[in-house]
């Protein structure tokens, strides 16, 4: 419930709180859940630029529906799980997705009052922008230049799983991951 | 809980981002700062997760065995013509190859050759590519207690695949030689002519700085040379290969894209024991072993 609504308010028993805590929690342990999964030796085609894009467009969606269940600490977690997960210098995983979830919650009111198609076109601009800093900041730790195109490849990737990812997302963001059904 | 005032709490919020970013760029510098850290958390995390990829690995491999059963089953034909002919050139082969050998033999025991120590080796299963966009490497299962050290060299049952970078206490990384950090100093086989491999994230990793006037050919064998310790002599790396741009490449020997199974040889080799370059990782490693 909310601070902001007036009104005597309900002490609401453990198991409720229990539930809400599940449904908050919800997001981010799914797409630590996928991420790990996707670390997993599956045999499919480009796998290692998917575990990147899959977890951007995660963050991206539960950061633009639902941002009181991906806070920052829990990007700031689920970004040092992807460095780990996908080798990158340590730091860069974290950082991108702080960014990617940085700009949505500054562009959620106005992306929210739109269709599914711009929204679909601002995640791919930022996953272009988030990726290109991804490969500066790896470039610059690791102190040589890196090539562009995995980068590139994989904000194009997310992008195009976005619209696979996202109905997904939608009906669990309409069903488990609401706190107001616990 | 801390009860705060709604005011409070908004604004506490609205700080948890930039401190979050500020502890971002701390977590840089320690990674960069500290890279036995990063590496160390790493191998933990791949060990705790080995036995979940393992478990995944096992149906997986399964089907595709099954697969490749089916597929085999459809050329058989084809592939029983193709191996009978295979066959009658390996038999004249081996005859020429127990020839030479019975001649090596025989010019080693004149010149009193010390023979090279015969290498140990362990085997284990390869679970996970561990490479992520910017590298190329597998992560390997090796089970508790295992043997294997840094620097050590990763054959598959044809060629060179690549060296052991990191160990953890069940799982091993293995840099592949086309890695972009690879670097390998190889000899061409014909013209014994001594090279650089150099890995470019490719398939094919490059040969580079080969000396004026024998050009390698087409086709030419690629092995390893003992030069700067790192690698023993005469391990099979490839066949050179020429792009449409003229670029020296070296198809590799192994089977680098469907690795299952992976040897380990321990080479007692102590020249580069770190293939990442000595900038970014200082001999604490050495020291805690």
């Amino acid at each position: 419930m909310d601070d902001r609504t007036p009104g005597i308010r309900l002490r609401l028993s453990v198991w409720r709180r229990l539930d809400v805590a599940a449904r908050r929690a919800f997001p981010s342990a799914c797409t630590a859940l996928l991420m790990l999964l996707l670390a997993a030796p599956l045999g499919l085609p480009e796998q290692r630029a998917l575990l990147p894009a899959l977890t951007l467009a995660c963050v991206f969606f539960w950061s633009l529906f639902r941002p009181a269940s991906m806070t920052p600490p829990m990007v700031f977690a689920l970004g040092l799980l992807l460095d780990l997960l996908a080798y990158l210098p340590l730091g860069v995983g974290v950082l991108s997705l702080l960014g990617v979830h940085g700009v949505t919650i500054q562009a959620r009111r106005f992306l929210t009052r739109h269709g599914f198609v711009l929204i679909w076109l601002s995640f791919l601009l930022i996953a272009l922008a988030v990726s290109a800093l991804g490969w500066l900041l790896s470039s610059l730790l690791t102190l040589r230049l890196l090539p562009f195109a995995p980068a590139m490849f994989q904000s194009a990737l997310a992008a195009a799983l976005y619209p696979a990812i996202a109905p997904l997302c939608a009906r669990a963001h309409a069903s488990i991951a609401d706190p107001e059904q616990a | 809980m801390i009860r705060l005032s709604i005011q409070a709490r908004q604004a506490l919020g609205k700080l948890t981002l930039p401190v979050m970013i500020v502890a971002a760029f701390g977590l840089m510098l320690l990674g960069k700062s500290d890279t036995l850290l990063t590496e160390r958390a790493r191998m933990a995390l791949a060990d705790a997760l080995s036995p979940l990829y393992t478990l995944v690995a096992e149906p997986i491999s399964a089907t595709r065995a099954t697969l490749d059963e089916w597929q085999g089953l459809l050329t058989l034909r084809a592939d029983n013509a193709r191996l009978r002919e295979e066959n009658e050139r390996l038999r004249s082969w081996k005859s020429a190859a127990l020839t030479l050998d019975a001649e090596n033999q025989r010019l080693r025991a004149n010149l009193n050759w010390i023979p090279d120590p015969a290498p140990v080796f362990v085997t284990a299963r390869v679970v996970a590519d561990a490479g992520g966009v910017y590298a190329r490497a597998v992560l390997l299962a090796a089970g508790p207690n295992h043997p294997i050290t840094k620097g050590q060299i990763a054959l598959d049952e044809r060629g060179l695949v690549g060296r052991v970078t990191e160990v953890g206490a069940r799982t091993v990384r293995v840099l592949l030689i086309t890695d972009l950090n690879s670097r390998i100093p190889v000899i061409l086989e014909n013209s014994r002519a001594r090279a650089m491999l150099f890995g470019a994230n490719t398939a094919r990793p490059r040969l580079m700085f080969w000396p004026e006037g024998t050009l390698p050919a087409e086709g030419d064998r690629v092995v390893t040379s003992a030069e700067a310790g790192a690698f023993p002599a005469n391990l099979p790396v490839g066949t050179v290969r020429y792009t449409a741009g003229n670029v020296a490449e070296v198809e590799p020997e192994a089977m680098l894209d469907r690795m299952e199974m992976v040897r380990i040889f321990d080479y007692g080799q102590r020249g580069l024991t770190d293939p990442l370059g000595a900038a970014t990782r200082p001999s604490a490693n050495d020291r805690r072993r």
